[in-house]
């Protein structure tokens, strides 16, 4: 292990030096800085449920952007992510978002792209839960509704024209999952020992997973079909008794799956149609068994435009989740409804509110999340959410743990 | 459109107009061939949009400044390119500079004459290209006095159209037409629109709501020549009669005649959107 971490240390040290180089050869080219800095401040209204969890935190997010565009044509992006939180916690830690290098060019009527080193793809249609996108790895610390990702090193490369786009990729290392610690709320009952994860591939994080993708529009529809095959971004746990003391906690661990995936969506005047849907074969189960299996989201979204003489646009959107395991599936989406709605004022300052709750069908357990954002001037803006667990079952097993961390989030970004 | 058929066009309105200014003069009835106000409007803006025809594709840059009734000002910044495509409708990009939370932003639009058009949102914080509706014609355009069907090109086939009369328009002639669009999504019931008989550019539209009340006015000056050609407005001012609010759009760098390619305008291409 010290050897891979020295390597991939040499890597992303090799990239600091790549982007020094080209900063030094600034007149070769154009240098550009941007990004934000978000002052955060959540709250947990209700008391904690187990020991050393925080009430109140803090934060201080940084996420830079050096990007530099030669007149050779090629490009350089390096995106570092930098959060500080108050409380003694996971939540504090700092990754690489991207480090990449683009070049493209023609090829017959269309285009070739290629990217090298780390970056970030997203994949998939849907609002409620991102089922097809798998690329990237989850920076759950982050956020719970797990739409943060990690940097991914890969070969990106791309073939686009008329007739659609074909992309490929070499995913030559896989991250592990950020999972919240003893100090956090929004973890597990038995704490995730992140020190001791286990992989099915005897390479471990150096497996050379593939990934191939292609896509096109024809009239109203966009569809994607794709394929994965290597490192299961999900893990499952197993337990661990600690030699020293005694005490119980659970170790991830990352299979070797395939996935195929199909996104799709169609466009007809103010309705949206949306379905994502997966096949996985290889993958673990709740029950630590191998069980390959299909799951979906399938939905739709209409939006009011002007809605009552108003500038608002009022957007109404409804999908249901659905993983053929039940009970056994390894998320949270094995049979859940999501019913949301989008409230646009159309301001100068982009006033913007968005509410949405998921309901699971087998149990009494809901979420709610409220989203509201706007813009204060040019380069200052806020938003603010309120994410609350209700009727949390016993018996819901991802649930019941974090059933007391309901959460309001106030967020101050300064854009640069 | 060849530059001949451009110019039958311009001798078929100059005909049709001298028709109906000599109609009127006398106080004839009319008679069978002569053409009606519709067909002298229809004509106008074929001829217009005849006169817009065959620019290639150019970039330029958009200055919009947002006015509230109090004289608050908000600057937007965008970048916009756009190409003709044989046969089908242009193919136009805006790329959002400032204000800077949505830089990076960008709008990819493939118009079509006769069905929607499609229209895909980049959104780089999530790296997610989203095919968006465009049945929001009615929509404000950033948060600006401007609708989204102000600011696509305004095709003849989206309007019925009728001459209404010459006038004198600062030191040149207009003539002015009402459109009426056909769209039931768009929020006008008509325009009045005013075009200099020099070239026939836009000069003043006026935009009726669904209440036939007066809306908006919009006025395009600072007109300059690309390509020994092409007429192109520096500026456009939209000023809401009924909020108080006004926007201006100031057009600036001006590029005619780039390497822009149909390819510049795939969807995959809004990922290396800066």
């Amino acid at each position: 292990m010290p050897r891979r971490a020295a390597l991939r240390r040499a890597l992303y040290g090799a990239s600091w030096i790549l982007v020094t180089a080209c900063a030094a050869e600034a007149s070769a080219g154009e240098l550009d800085l941007s990004g934000y800095i978000n002052l955060e401040s959540r709250g947990y209204p209700q008391s904690a449920a187990y020991a050393d969890q925080p009430g109140n935190i803090g934060g201080i997010v940084l996420e830079p952007e050096l990007y530099f565009q030669s007149d050779a044509g090629w490009s350089f992006t390096l995106t570092p992510f930098l959060r500080y939180d108050s409380a003694d916690s996971n939540r504090s830690h700092t990754d690489i978002r991207e480090a990449c290098f683009l070049v493209y060019g023609d090829a017959g009527d269309g285009e070739w792209e290629l990217r090298l080193g780390v970056d970030r793809v997203f994949w998939g249609v849907a609002e409620s839960n991102h089922l097809v996108d798998i690329i990237n790895q989850t920076d759950l610390v982050d956020h719970p509704n797990e739409e943060v990702k990690l940097g991914q090193l890969m070969a990106h490369a791309t073939w686009a024209g008329e007739w659609g786009a074909a992309e490929l990729f070499v995913l030559p290392h896989q991250r592990k999952r950020t999972f919240p610690g003893r100090g956090d709320r929004l973890r597990s009952s038995i704490l995730i020992d992140q020190d001791h994860p286990s992989w099915e591939s005897s390479a471990e994080q150096w497996n050379t997973d593939l990934a191939a993708r292609y896509s096109r529009s024809f009239g109203i529809f966009d569809v994607g079909v794709s394929l994965f095959d290597g490192t299961s971004r999900e893990p499952v746990f197993q337990p661990r008794l600690d030699p020293r003391d005694g005490s119980l906690s659970l170790t991830p661990h990352y299979g070797q799956i395939r996935q195929w995936g199909l996104d799709a969506q169609a466009t007809s005047e103010a309705w949206l149609w949306k379905l994502e849907a997966i096949y996985r074969t290889g993958a673990r189960n709740l029950l630590g068994q191998k069980e390959d299996y299909a799951g979906f989201v399938a939905g739709g979204e209409y939006t009011l435009y002007s809605f009552s003489g108003s500038n608002t646009d009022l957007g109404l959107l409804g999908e249901w989740n659905y993983d053929q395991r039940g009970e056994r599936a390894t998320n949270t989406y094995q049979d859940d409804l999501f019913f949301g709605t989008r409230l646009a004022f159309n301001d100068v300052q982009d006033t913007a509110v968005t509410a949405g709750v998921l309901k699971d069908m087998n149990h009494s357990s809901g979420a709610l999340v409220v989203e509201f954002n706007r813009r204060i001037s040019d380069q200052w803006s806020t938003s603010a959410e309120i994410f609350a667990l209700f009727d949390v079952d016993e018996k819901d097993a991802r649930f019941y743990p974090v059933r007391r961390d309901s959460f309001i989030e106030w967020i101050l970004t300064y854009n640069f | 459109m060849s530059p001949t058929h451009t110019r039958i066009h311009r001798t078929r309105v100059r005909f049709l107009m001298a028709c109906l200014t000599a109609l009127a003069c006398l106080g004839t009835p009319l008679i069978a061939h002569s053409a009606t106000a519709e067909e002298i409007g229809l004509e106008i803006a074929r001829e217009a949009r005849a006169l817009e025809k065959g620019f290639g594709n150019f970039k330029a840059r958009q200055t919009m400044v947002l006015r509230n009734k109090q004289g608050q000002e908000s600057v937007r910044q965008l970048r916009f390119r756009v190409i003709e495509i044989e046969g089908d409708g242009d193919r136009s990009m805006f790329v959002f500079d400032e204000p800077r939370d949505v830089q990076g932003t960008a709008l990819l639009i493939h118009a079509h004459a006769e069905e929607d058009d499609d229209q895909w949102l980049y959104l780089p914080a999530l790296k997610r290209v989203k095919r968006i509706s465009s049945s929001n014609r009615s929509g404000s355009f950033m948060g600006s006095e401007f609708a989204y069907e102000d600011m696509g090109s305004q095709e003849v086939e989206k309007f019925t159209w009728k001459y209404l009369h010459d006038e004198p328009c600062e030191e040149l002639t207009c003539t002015v037409s009402e459109r009426i669009p056909t769209d039931r999504k768009s929020g006008y019931s008509r325009q009045l629109i005013w075009r200099d008989k020099d070239h026939l550019r836009p000069r003043k539209v006026e935009y009726y709501d669904r209440k036939e009340e007066l809306l908006k006015t919009l006025t395009i000056a600072n007109y300059q020549q690309f390509l020994d050609r092409y007429w192109y407005s520096g500026e456009m001012m939209m000023e809401n009669h009924q909020t108080g609010k006004s926007s201006i759009l100031k057009w600036s760098d001006y590029e005619f005649g780039t390497d822009l390619e149909p390819r510049d305008f795939l969807k995959t291409g809004l990922r290396r959107i800066r």
